[in-house]
């Protein structure tokens, strides 16, 4: 069974609903990404999403657009990212690693060299903003046939055949954009969220995840209430941006206490 | 004979174009796709479109036989098509008339658009203004800089310009931040994209509005000389107004179709904006598959053009597929050639060119050389340069 799965499996006989913090790899500095990323588990992340900076991050707002520029002043590419994977898993083994980015970084190492790449640094998701099931077929076969899950988004303006035709390619689980817009943007709408994830669940048995606009204690409790994993990324880069050298792990590890607490709560 | 029949039903030439965006957009895009599908041949559409095209912009632009410059360079007769001669002053208005009315038709109250050089922008504020449509314009603050009186032009149109600090602060991330704007705005907002890029439908779309410009050339060279030319030259940078003049002449055998890119300060450098005669690698950016200028990593990296108008890293996947296909052959001429051009023309006919199109003469002043007087050039004379009379005077070291 792939780690995404088990960790679903394990928290839905908890009762209990994943936390999935977003950071940008390389963000501040690449030196900090794998002491990031063991700081998220340590703190209650079930899972990391890990973001491949790109140059031209279209549907991502100013919090994370800038988190991609400072990596990519470091020269962080998708090759350095795998790596960080890798020496992230010499200590742990159990961490769903996801990586989210674009499909350009994904292109030039080209696709099946890139799922060659992903399998052996251990990862166990990819998403890709700008790949739609209709262009993606042969990333999504080559991705699968190394166990890798192939987690894709979906919107509120989605409709049901979409759906159909995404939770069919879809596996580990499926991410519900809860908001119009590019991450980091205004507040959700929660009764309508819960509204979507309940229609989702009558279409797939898969897991579904909401992110985008969950920004603190109560929209991520109140997110937890109603769905299997809650996704928070502009708001945890926001502390990183925030931070010192000094204070970096110990801002990001507060954040994620809260927020942990706040889902459990739900 | 094979009739050339391009995209397919999801927007691919070939391998390139096709619909990369986030889901948020796809619905959007689905809608603009269905509209586009029921209007482009809806005849009350299109009487619309070439009514504002003969009455608001002044269509048919004029060829005009540019003989002092054919003489003075020597060979081949070059003729301009006068696109610089419409409304706006340049080729950008004949789409976004286009677009702007079927905004209209789809109920969005307000348009927004990216914009280099600012011609786009120019003409998108425009038409807003004409049609009563609110417009914001994305413009790369190094761009706001390069071409002031262009963004005093879209203010006094009633647009708003947004400068985009973002990345290299040019084209592209215009780009990105109108992408970004339309899906946070999607149920009011139409994207009049100005180029032959971005996701399906847009690069097909702007082709078709673009097309009255290679339409009613071949029909003015019959005219005028009584036959077709041998070439036709245009500049390329996302390549709207190149596939414009290009597209009714794919199936027209014996005519030339030469894009010509801007090679910045020397293909050699590494500082150009010429991603199909740098052979560079193919991907993903602003929803289509194309050859993309950039790094290892996959990451985009800057160009460079002295005419913001080209300064694009991508090229519409039509090209793509062209260069491809090798119906059209794609070129590169520098900084120095293109200003060497545009005083050319200045000097020989009493025409001020946009520098982007000085790029077109200046490949055209080359091959025209080594044809005899008897043949005959045409190049597409997409804008005029009254835009970039900061830029030249800079090179000059002039103060105005």
């Amino acid at each position: 069974m792939s780690r995404i799965k088990t960790v679903f499996a394990t928290l839905k006989q908890q009762g209990k609903t994943a936390l999935i913090p977003y950071i940008t790899a390389g963000d501040p500095h690449p030196k900090f990404t794998v002491s990031l990323m063991h700081t998220l588990v340590e703190h209650g992340a079930d899972m990391i999403e890990l973001g491949v900076p790109f140059s031209d991050p279209m549907a991502d707002g100013p919090v994370i657009q800038r988190a991609s520029e400072r990596a990519l002043q470091h020269k962080v590419g998708l090759t350095a990212v795998l790596d960080m994977v890798k020496t992230f898993r010499q200590t742990d083994q159990a961490t769903p690693i996801i990586l989210m980015g674009y499909a350009n970084p994904i292109e030039a190492v080209g696709v099946v060299a890139f799922a060659d790449k992903a399998k052996a640094a251990d990862v166990d998701g990819v998403i890709t903003v700008d790949y739609p099931p209709e262009e993606c077929g042969s990333f999504v076969k080559e991705l699968r046939a190394r166990d890798i899950d192939p987690v894709f988004l979906l919107s509120p303006t989605t409709d049901a055949k979409r759906v159909e035709l995404i939770v069919n390619q879809a596996s580990g689980f499926v991410y519900y954009v809860s908001l119009k817009g590019v991450t980091g943007a205004a507040n959700l709408d929660i009764v309508e969220v819960a509204g979507r994830v309940a229609s989702i669940r009558e279409q797939t048995n898969l897991p579904v995840g909401v992110g985008f606009g969950i920004r603190d204690a109560a929209t991520a409790k109140a997110t937890a209430a109603i769905a299997d994993a809650v996704v928070v990324g502009s708001r945890m880069v926001q502390a990183i941006e925030a931070s010192t050298e000094d204070n970096l792990l110990r801002n990001v590890a507060n954040l994620m206490t809260e927020l942990k607490t706040a889902v459990d709560a739900a | 004979m094979q009739l050339y029949d391009m995209p397919d039903a999801r927007g691919h030439f070939g391998q390139y174009g096709g619909t990369f965006v986030a889901e948020t957009l796809v619905e959007a895009l689905e809608e603009l796709r269905v509209m586009y599908e029921k209007y482009r041949h809806d005849p009350v559409f299109l009487a619309e479109y070439a009514y504002d095209l003969k009455h608001f912009v002044g269509r048919p632009s004029p060829i005009y036989h540019a003989k002092r410059l054919s003489d003075k360079v020597g060979g081949a007769q070059i003729y301009l098509k006068r696109e610089d001669l419409n409304h706006t002053g340049a080729h950008k208005i004949n789409n976004t008339i286009g677009q702007a009315l079927l905004a209209k038709r789809m109920g969005k109250p307000r348009v927004i658009a990216e914009t280099g050089a600012g011609q786009h922008g120019v003409a998108t504020a425009t038409i807003a203004a004409r049609l009563g449509l609110e417009c914001v314009v994305y413009m790369g603050s190094e761009d706001v800089k390069r071409q002031a009186p262009n963004v005093f032009r879209m203010k006094l149109l009633g647009a708003t310009v947004v400068p985009v600090e973002s990345g290299s602060k040019t084209l592209k991330d215009a780009l990105n931040e109108a992408m970004r704007d339309w899906v946070t705005n999607v149920h009011n907002t139409f994207y009049i994209i100005g180029t032959v890029a971005g996701p399906h439908p847009y690069p097909m779309m702007v082709r078709d509005f673009q097309a009255i410009i290679g339409i009613e050339a071949k029909q003015q060279m019959m005219e005028m000389v009584g036959h077709q030319p041998e070439a036709v030259v245009a500049c390329v940078g996302g390549g709207s107004n190149a596939m414009g003049i290009f597209y009714p002449y794919i199936d027209v055998p014996n005519v030339r179709l030469i894009g010509v890119e801007a090679a910045g300060l020397g293909m050699e450098t590494g500082k150009h904006a010429a991603p199909l005669t740098a052979n560079s690698a193919v991907g993903v950016l602003h929803g289509n598959r194309t050859y993309l200028m950039q790094d290892a990593d996959g990451n985009i990296i800057e160009t460079h053009s002295i005419s913001a108008g080209l300064d694009y890293p991508g090229v519409g996947p039509e090209h793509a597929w062209l260069k491809d296909i090798k119906r059209a052959e794609y070129v590169a001429v520098t900084d120095d050639e293109a200003m060497a051009a545009f005083h050319n023309l200045c000097r020989t006919e009493g025409i001020i060119p946009a520098l982007e199109s000085s790029h077109a003469l200046a490949y055209a002043e080359k091959l025209a050389k080594t044809m005899s007087s008897d043949k005959v050039i045409l190049v597409n004379l997409s804008g005029r340069g009254d835009k970039d009379i900061n830029t030249v005077a800079k090179l000059a070291n002039i103060t105005l």
